[in-house]
Formats: C-alpha cells, structure tokens, sequence
C-alpha cells in the first residue's frame, strides 16, 4: 500500500526538506501515525491534543478534500497521492 | 523627509520623536543604504507578525501559517503607540488620495507602489434606498477602482509593495478573476514577472482583462480551490511571492483601507451597518480591523456596527454554516455566476461567522437570478454597473430588508467590490435589445412608439 504524500514548505524541516515522501497506509489515520513514525514530531503540528487535524489544514486524496470523503476515515489504496496543504486566503 | 522623496507625495513629517532622533543625523546622508536604512526606521509602523489562533510571534517574511504550532494564519502586528503619534485626521486628509494616504497602518517598510489605487466614491444611494424602503444607505464604489476596477487593487498594492521589499522578482497568484486582473496589472507597473492562475471557466472580460498586461497566464481546468491547492504546490517549489498565499498577511491588510475610507467618508464616523460579499471571508474581516485600528489609535468614536455577509446560494459555504450554527466550515463545490465569489473551502469562514455573530449580523444566500436582479437594480437606481459580486450583495441586502434586519434608519453600507463590464455573460440575455433602424424620422418615430408601450408594460414606478 504505497501512498505518496506531498508535504508543505512549513513541514519539510521535519522531512530533510523532501517534499514528498513515500509510506504505506490504508487510511488517512493511518497515514498519520505512518508519518509519525518516519518523521517523529510531525503529528503534533498536523493534528490537536484530541486527534483531529488542525482547522486550517486541508488534505487531499488524489484531490479530492477529504471532508468530502469519510475525513480521517477515508481509506487509501495502493498508488493514492495525499496532499497536505495549509489553507490560503481568496480569490 | 527625504526617505520618501522620490514618492509622488510629500507625506506629513511625523509630529512626536517616534525614532525622531535618527531624522538629524540621516537627513544629510543621501547614499541608498542610508535611504534604506531611514525608510525602515523612521517610516514602518509593523513590527513582526502572529499567529492569529494561539498568538505565536515570527518575523515579517514571506510566509502565511504557524508552521512551528498550529497552522493557523498569521497576521501583521503593529505597534499602535508609534501610529497613534504620528496620525491625525488632518495628516491623514492631507495625504494622497489613494490607499496611501493610511500607510502609516499598512505593512510596508518604504516607498508604495502607488497607482492611485482606493479612495473611491462613497455614494449616498437615495433612489435605491427609497426602492428597499431604507432611509441612510451609501453605496462603496469599488468597480471604478484603479487600476482593474475591483477591490482588489487594493490588496495587490500593498501585496506587490511588500513582495518587492522582500526581495522577489516573480509574483504570483491564483484567483477567481479580479486578483489575476489586478496582480497582472500591477506588475507590469512595477516591471516585475508574473505568472497567475485561474480557473478555466472563468468570463472572457476577467480572462482578457489578465491577459493584456502579457503576464504567463495558465487557465486550470478545475475550480477555484483546486487551482488554489495547485498554487500551494507551486508555492513550495518555485521562489515565487503568492499574493494570496506565502503573502497573505500582507495582502490581505489593504483590504482595511475599505473601512477607513467609508469612516473618512463619512464624515469620520463609523456606519451602523455594513454588507459585503464573502468569497473567502477576508475582505469581510479585514473591514473590521479597519474599523477597530481607527478606534484604537483615536481618529473615530467607538460605536457597535454590525457586520452582515452574501454569498450566491451555488456557492454558499458560511451562509450554511451560520444558518446551521457551526463555527466549521464544511466545504462545496461551487456552481453559480458568481464567479469571482465562489470559493467552496473559504479560509476566512469561521473568522467571518464568528464577527457576523459576534455583532449582530448575518450571512446570507441568494439564487442566481436574484443576482441578475441586483445588478439591474443597482444599475437602473444609482447608474452603478457592477458584477456578480455586486449583485449577490445588493441582493442580500434587499433580502435582509425584507427580513427586517436591516433597521430603515440606519447608517447602512454596501460594498461593491467589481465591475459589472468585466462580466457581462452574467447579465447579456436579461438587459433587452436596442432599436435599431434606419437613419430616417419616420422610422425613429415608430420605434419610439413601441419602445414608449414597451417601458410603459414594464414601468414601475420609483418612489414620488
Ligand atoms: C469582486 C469581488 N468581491 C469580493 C470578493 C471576496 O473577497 P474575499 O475572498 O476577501 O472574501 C472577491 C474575491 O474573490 C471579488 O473578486
Ligand atoms: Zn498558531
């Protein structure tokens, strides 16, 4: 189950400034804790004390947002591209 | 002072020793260095900027979340004591009559890029109001501003200003429209590169209205808030400046200039309500920042004014938000005329359902034919030719009437932030025809007749 994760600038000093790195996972949760263990302290930003990622952080399955698939739920497959992009302002 | 010197204007020297005794001592140096060196001391007002979630400090670079805590956005900080020395209304009247003459409260460090960007009319719209049944009600007249006939200018110019003193060559942005008019123009004043993005079904004025400034346009074909993820993409790879994105906090302040000018306007006090259109809900918060500094630094009197949003129902993502009481967005896709507002994941929505709440406001939804309806209206009342924007926000307002929640005494507010000649696919089927004849009386005469039966089926009268 290879996923390809692209990170933001802001999060690239956790990645050796990769800004896009490889992990296996099944779920957008999973994929959390997956980057975690690569790059640990990478969580705390992406996520609050409860889990949930930040407000102002939007992640894309193969570009869709997933607050229009099953959130943290949403299941991946092998080959997905996951985007983590901080929101910007309009327009 | 002769920092500012080679600016178009001459700008009020500052009465109290903010940084005073540098003045002697640089005053006679003329190499650019010391120019710099005076710009920054003596004329910049911000000191850094912050987080706006958890208050985390960083430097005033190009960057746009607090990437070292909780990804929230950041904002530009001032140092308020410094302002309040400095400004006072006779300063301020005395400065350009452009968005500069509030410099002091925007985060640039020298000389603006100043194309005679905002102070744009103020009209008291009697006709209008006497239509909706309201007795105070101004129209802010942002489709006649300069130099692409939105409001955006506004925050292009301090965007760009800021973009060339940190160092970029490239500028950059991904827009419904009026940023990649506004950004494309700009630049090109100011002989910088630039690339912008925008979705490819935009109208063809907003698509020409870029591309004859000759900057690299790319037409993505997605929405919005696809082009934007794409821009952030971008963001991280090429050592662009971004307006909206690695440049928010900056780009995102001259959007207060709307709340200063409509307090100047009005005779230095503050309105009882406004109502402005909501794409990602900056604009709508940034007119409060300008309302609140004013007070804060003492150029107004303190009073409440209520805060009030439109959005077209196809892309209404903080109106259903607020309907339904959540402080979270929950984003759509858009699909409405409204182009240059559809932004289906806004970044600004909680900020702005919180100040509707917080003051007592609004934020509502109109159908896509009413937005025709309130381009006509404001058009056929006040000679005021805006867009969609426009229309959506003189919509809402004739909704919010009717709802009564707008008092008809009231010191009201609308901003129109576009103009309509940039989107005239929006209103071509629903503005009628000319007569055309031939270049005798005879067939004037009966075209006269018809035209006369005509307007007469569909007259209705405008108050007395
Ligand atoms: C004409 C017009 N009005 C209003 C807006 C809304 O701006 P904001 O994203 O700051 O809410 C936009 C921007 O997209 C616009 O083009
Ligand atoms: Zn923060």
């Amino acid at each position: 189950m290879a996923i390809q994760v692209l990170i933001p600038t802001p999060l690239q000093k956790f990645t050796a400034d990769q800004s896009s790195v490889e992990l296996e996972a099944t779920s957008v949760d999973g994929l959390l804790e997956a980057l975690e263990g690569r790059f640990p302290g990478i969580l705390a930003r992406l996520t609050d004390e409860s889990g949930k990622l930040r407000r102002f952080l939007n992640v894309y399955v193969n570009s869709e947002d997933i607050r229009f698939l099953d959130n943290q739920a949403t299941a991946l497959a092998d080959g997905d591209e996951v985007s983590i992009v901080p929101a910007v302002a309009g327009g | 002072m002769i920092a500012v010197s080679t600016s178009r204007f001459q700008y009020p020297t500052p009465q109290v020793g903010f940084n005073g005794s540098f003045y002697p001592a640089l005053l006679a140096c003329t190499n650019s260095c010391c120019r710099a060196l005076t710009a920054t001391l003596s004329r910049s007002t911000f000191t850094g900027l912050r987080c706006k979630e958890c208050g985390h400090p960083y430097e005033a670079s190009a960057r746009h979340v607090c990437e070292d805590v909780c990804f929230g956005p950041l904002e530009v900080v001032y140092d308020y004591d410094a302002i309040r020395n400095r400004v006072s209304r006779a300063s301020i009247e005395a400065g350009p009559t452009s968005i500069w003459r509030y410099r002091e409260f925007l985060p640039i460090e020298g000389d603006p890029i100043d194309v005679g960007t905002g102070f744009t009319p103020l009209l008291k719209a009697n006709r209008l109001a006497r239509r909706l049944g309201l007795r105070n009600l101004y129209i802010k007249n942002d489709g006649v501003n300069m130099p692409t006939l939105s409001f955006k200018d506004r925050v292009v110019s301090v965007a760009l200003t800021r973009a060339r003193e940190l160092g970029f060559t490239t500028v950059s942005c991904a827009s419904t429209g009026n940023l990649a008019n506004s950004t494309a123009a700009i630049a090109a004043h100011a002989g910088m590169e630039c690339c912008v993005f925008i979705p490819s079904d935009l109208e063809m004025g907003k698509v020409l209205g870029t591309l004859i400034y000759n900057p690299t346009l790319m037409a993505v074909k997605g929405n919005y808030d696809q082009v934007n993820r794409l821009c952030s993409e971008v963001a991280n790879t090429y050592g662009w400046g971004f307006v909206n994105i690695n440049l928010r906090p900056y780009y995102s302040e001259g959007s207060k200039t709307l709340g200063y000018e409509v307090i100047e306007q009005l005779g230095w006090q503050l309105p009882d309500h406004i109502v402005a259109p909501l794409a990602s809900g900056s604009l709508f918060t940034k007119i409060r920042k300008g309302f609140e500094e004013f007070i804060k630094v003492g150029l107004v009197d303190e009073k409440p004014v209520r805060f009030s949003g439109a959005q077209a129902e196809g892309c209404s993502p903080i109106a259903q938000a607020f309907a339904e009481g959540r402080d979270f967005i929950t984003p759509v896709k858009p699909n409405t005329i409204a182009k240059s507002i559809a932004i289906g994941n806004p970044a600004d929505g909680p900020y702005a359902i919180d100040l509707a709440n917080r003051t007592k406001g609004t934020i509502a939804a109109v159908s896509d034919q009413e937005i025709i309806d309130g381009i006509k209206l404001l058009a056929e009342t006040e000679g005021v030719f805006t867009e969609t924007a426009g229309g959506t926000t003189i919509a809402v307002l004739k909704k919010l009437v009717e709802q009564g929640k707008i008092d008809p005494g009231e010191t009201t507010v609308a901003y129109i932030t576009g103009n309509g000649l940039k989107t005239t696919e929006a209103v071509a089927s629903s503005v009628g025809e000319p007569h055309t004849i031939e270049p005798q009386l005879a067939s004037f005469n009966a075209a006269w007749e018809r035209a006369q039966s005509l307007h007469r089926a569909s007259w209705e009268p405008i108050g007395a």
